[in-house]
């Protein structure tokens, strides 16, 4: 049993079966170019480099190369696809445990590395490029929002190991000054505080949930399942728009569309 | 002129409130807030969790002008939560750079100056702070092809976590020397990684690889800026003039990949050879 989750990279190998693999990049990613259905895709997962040359970035953290590493992969998409009329959808394959944190992360622009990402993925959505993320693993903090946050639609497993949140808990516990007991007893009651998947689900943010047989290690039902509603993610994305916008309406985060209401009103 | 003359006539932006650092930044007369502290637009989140909501969520988005041309600022306050964004706040940043640029669409010239001093998401909102923080980094994007986005972070909280991702996506940054920009907080770290690799306690140590001077000389902000109110106002106004720069800095994954490429990542790094090897590219 290894110390870090290979749920990113079981899922990569499983969805990219047959797909170009893209050299060129970190080891810590795996990109490659396929088809899912009749879509051409780029599949690309953060996994854990144990040779990784930044220490503290081994076990699937997002970190400086891993977060440059992103922003070129989704880049050269775009610029290839620029002139045609049916974009490459890009997969985002989540199973980052958190953002890298050291010493020479911080000293040599670990935010730039993540601002990279972000930016990259964005303007693929911009661009045309459907962006879907696949949760099937850990999507936390500064991690997702390198690698997954700015997809225009959020799948996740129904699985206790696929988990969204801005810290883990010991750390939550100690900068909000309480006992991790105590937080999980507020998590119970606040939904954004959770860390469940259904917790996540009632904030309107992920466009599906799907249960899987095996999510350590797809089966070909498994596969078939996620590529379909791959597919129809991709395709409702086609009909529908470049923005995050379906995010918006659920009832628990009702103030951020009411927000916004006001402030057009009163712009 | 003496030091002490000099010195009255120095007004510190540092000191200042979000609210007065915004009209500060605005041509006189013009500014407007947006879903002021009146409207009592708070936290849903905070009040169950035994914490004292404030009337304006800790941000202030006021619209006016700058040199004649229309700006939205969104000010953070660092008072309130260490500046932290849960949803309100968070929403109302999202929604006024999402307005800017449908402005941009339609004809008008809106730009943006983020005033951040943050620690990033507020972790009584965890889930929804953080998903705000993606919208406003969509929103970023999205307006930075039309004008410029302009990033201050003057001191004294600095920019953290997600909004430190948002600082890397502005197309021009400005700093103080009161400024600490990074991703992660140096106390997380510490827990995280341990005393050796980060003390959190020492200050000149954080401030040598995180601070507002180190990050001007590695070229990871724009400009580095005395804390004084009229200085500050402008280079605001300077970087608004200069339009979109060639490349925004978060579009240069080749150069910093072939920077990293070159570091020995085998000794503890310091604030010199950052500066080596981001400084030695320029011409």
């Amino acid at each position: 049993m290894s110390s870090y989750s290979l749920r990113g990279l079981n899922w990569f190998n499983a969805l990219s079966a047959g797909a170009k693999p893209v050299e060129g990049l970190p080891a810590s990613l795996k990109v490659a170019d396929g088809v899912s259905g009749e879509q051409p895709v780029r599949f690309i997962a953060v996994v854990a480099d144990p040779d990784n040359r930044f220490v503290r970035a081994r076990n699937g953290e997002v970190g400086l190369l891993e977060g440059w590493g992103l922003a070129k992969a989704v880049d050269d998409v775009i610029a290839a696809d620029a002139d045609k009329s049916l974009k490459r959808a890009l997969i985002a394959i989540v199973d980052v445990p958190s953002q890298a944190y050291g010493r020479r992360e911080e000293a040599l622009g670990i935010h730039q590395a993540l601002a990279g990402a972000a930016d990259s993925y964005a303007r693929a959505r911009l661009a045309g490029h459907a962006v879907i993320g696949l949760l099937v693993g850990k999507a936390m903090s500064g991690a997702f929002l390198a690698h997954g946050y700015q997809a225009n639609r959020l799948i996740a497993l129904r699985d206790p190991g696929v988990m969204v949140h801005a810290m883990g808990k010991a750390s939550a516990a100690r900068v909000t000054l309480r006992s991790v007991e105590e937080l999980e007893a507020l998590a119970a009651s606040v939904p954004p505080m959770a860390y469940d998947i259904d917790s996540y689900a009632s904030l309107g943010l992920l466009w599906e949930t799907l249960s899987v047989e095996r999510i350590e290690q797809p089966t070909a039902a498994d596969l078939a399942r996620v590529t379909e509603c791959l597919n129809l993610a991709i395709d409702d994305v086609a009909a529908s728009g470049r923005d995050l916008s379906s995010r918006l309406g659920a009832t628990n985060r009702a103030a951020s569309n009411q927000v916004r209401q006001l402030l057009r009103a009163q712009w | 002129m003496t030091d002490s003359a000099a010195l009255l006539n120095k007004h510190s932006f540092v000191e200042l409130g979000a609210r007065q650092r915004a009209k500060a930044l605005l041509d006189a007369g013009t500014y407007r807030e947006l879903l002021d502290p009146f409207q009592r637009v708070m936290s849903p989140w905070l009040s169950r969790q035994g914490v004292v909501p404030q009337a304006d969520d800790g941000v202030v988005i006021a619209k006016g002008s700058v040199d004649g041309l229309p700006v939205v600022i969104a000010a953070i306050e660092g008072a309130f939560q260490g500046g932290s964004l849960g949803e309100v706040g968070g929403a109302k940043i999202a929604g006024a750079l999402e307005l800017a640029a449908e402005d941009n669409r339609n004809g008008i010239p809106t730009r943006a100056v983020l005033l951040l001093e943050t620690g990033g998401v507020r972790l009584q909102e965890a889930n929804l702070g953080l998903a705000a923080i993606a919208d406003i980094h969509a929103a970023i994007v999205d307006l930075r092809q039309y004008q410029p986005v302009i990033g201050v972070v003057a001191g004294s909280v600095g920019c953290f976590g997600g909004m430190s991702i948002a600082a890397g996506l502005c197309s021009y940054l400005l700093v103080t020397q009161e400024a600490r920009l990074g991703l992660n907080g140096p106390q997380v770290i510490e827990q995280e990684a341990g005393l050796e690799e980060y003390d959190s306690r020492d200050r000149p140590f954080i401030w040598s690889l995180t601070g507002g001077e180190q990050r001007f000389a590695s070229g990871l902000v724009d400009r580095f800026v005395a804390d004084d109110v009229a200085q500050i106002q402008q280079q605001v106004s300077e970087l608004l003039k200069q339009g979109l720069p060639e490349q925004p800095r978060s579009q240069q994954a080749d150069l910093f990949l072939q920077r990293l490429a070159r570091l020995d990542t085998e000794p503890q790094i310091d604030a010199v050879t950052v500066r080596d090897l981001y400084q030695g590219e320029r011409s």
